[in-house]
């Protein structure tokens, strides 16, 4: 049970795909210009990563160590065409939404860095679940930033819902005469909030480590060495 | 005697494994482009359908079902790439008409002149002459900004930008006047993003002129035929 904990630790906070690693920013910043945009990619990441995962834990035995990373992307490549062409069938309305973001995935390297440090040498069940959590991970923080650059620059929260929930519209949460504040939306405000948002989590870390230090000080009055 | 019969030995375990190697690169390459081709060839008559209710659903943005009795899909002929249209590629021209008389056609055409890049527009024009409609099937102006050619993403949800082209025609608005009014033109634009809307204005005025000028050999020409003619200078 201690393993899937630690799987989603790593995954939601600790090893978190965009916090810690900085990895995938091509899409991140390309795609998080309002928060339905980015929870749309996100989810689509989720899916793409859990079964690269499976496969890649399914066929690990087969693959020989020496050309791993060539067939890694062939099975990366190969899913998500196969998710693109699916969506396209049976999700249209989805997909055109979506559409342009799943090619996108195939240049997110958080999903063959998984596959490479993760799902190349677990199981099945904990590979597919470390995909799931990274993914989840990858939701929450893009999702993020997409709600903060909207808000700044729109000045509203959801826009474009009404192209997957016909019955929904866009919450204006500034007044209707807010003029907008353009750069949260241009790519420049995409490297300003995330480098918040990774400050932010530094910050938290930092200060969860020095009260976690402080607790062990009056724990343990013979100071032990400190474990890095 | 014994070294060149280990080196030999030694090659022949390199060939082997590269040949091994190599071998299972293959697999994975065959085994997963046949899942490729597969899902393309399960999914593709759906891919199809779904491609073509999209741009019926656009021609019905820009063309009122009332508007004519005829089969749209069927009553299409293709048009070579014409620069005067902005399109470098061939596209579909659709031929409405209402009891066998022509009423309008809708094609497409674009501004290479947005703010970023190509903007798609479809376009019906009536036979009498006047702009039915403009609709916007692509572009990649500024979020928040430009993008309000977009009916979409235009705030104003009572009259869209886009829609104070419907049914104008040069008798009621002269060529010349068909501009932004910042180019001293007729046609509104939001302070700020000019530029889209200059691009939009100006295409589909030249999409009005081409097609007055050109309506009578399109209604001619027969069902799938082609429309070749040079454009004149």
């Amino acid at each position: 049970m201690s393993i899937y904990k630690d799987i989603a630790w790593n995954g939601l906070w600790k090893q978190n795909s965009i916090l810690a690693q900085l990895l995938g920013l091509c899409p991140l910043l390309a795609v998080s210009t309002t928060l339905v945009n980015a929870v749309s990619l996100g989810l689509a990441t989720i899916l793409v990563m859990m079964l690269a995962n499976l496969a890649i834990s399914a066929l690990r035995a087969l693959i020989p160590y020496e050309i791993r990373i060539p067939v890694f992307i062939l099975i990366i490549a190969a899913l998500v065409t196969v998710v693109d062409l699916a969506f396209n069938a049976f999700l249209h309305d989805m997909y055109l939404v979506l559409g342009i973001f799943i090619p996108l995935i195939v240049t997110n390297c958080i999903v063959l860095a998984r596959v490479e440090a993760f799902a190349a040498k677990n199981g099945l069940r904990a590979a597919t679940f470390d995909g799931l959590m990274m993914g989840v991970g990858f939701v929450w923080v893009i999702g993020l930033l997409g709600a903060v650059r909207e808000f700044i620059g729109q000045g509203t929260l959801f826009s474009g819902i009404e192209m997957i929930f016909p019955t929904l519209s866009a919450v204006q949460v500034l007044p209707q005469s807010y003029p907008g504040f353009l750069i949260a939306i241009l790519p420049p405000g995409a490297f300003f909030v995330l480098g918040l948002l990774i400050a932010g989590r530094n910050w938290l870390d930092a200060r969860a480590n020095a009260r976690l230090r402080q607790q062990r000080l009056h724990d343990q009055p013979p100071p032990a060495s400190v474990p890095a | 005697m014994s070294e060149p019969i280990e080196i030999g030995q030694r090659e022949a375990g390199v060939f082997r494994i590269s040949a091994r190697t190599a071998g299972i690169m293959l697999a994975f390459t065959l085994v997963f482009t046949a899942l490729m081709a597969g899902t393309y060839k399960a999914t593709a008559p759906m891919v199809a359908a779904s491609a073509l209710a999209e741009k019926q659903r656009l021609i019905g943005e820009v063309l009122p079902g009332a508007l004519y009795d005829n089969d749209l899909m069927a009553d299409a002929i293709t048009l070579a790439p014409q620069k005067a249209l902005g399109l470098d590629d061939e596209t579909r021209l659709w031929r409405a008409r209402k009891n066998g008389v022509p009423v309008a056609l809708v094609l497409e055409a674009a501004a290479a002149d947005g703010y970023s890049g190509r903007i798609g527009l479809i376009v019906a024009v009536a036979a009498d002459g006047r702009l039915i409609a403009v609709r916007v099937t692509a572009h990649k102006e500024t979020p928040g900004l430009g993008d309000y050619i977009d009916p979409k993403k235009d705030r104003n949800k009572t009259r869209p930008w886009i829609t104070q082209f419907n049914n104008l025609g040069f008798d009621s608005v002269p060529q010349s006047k068909w501009r932004v009014k910042k180019d001293g033109g007729r046609f509104d634009q939001m302070s700020g993003a000019t530029i889209s809307a200059r691009a939009v204005t100006r295409a589909s005025g030249r999409t009005l002129a081409w097609a007055v000028e050109h309506k009578d050999s399109l209604f001619a020409l027969p069902a799938n035929g082609r429309f070749e003619e040079k454009e004149t200078p």
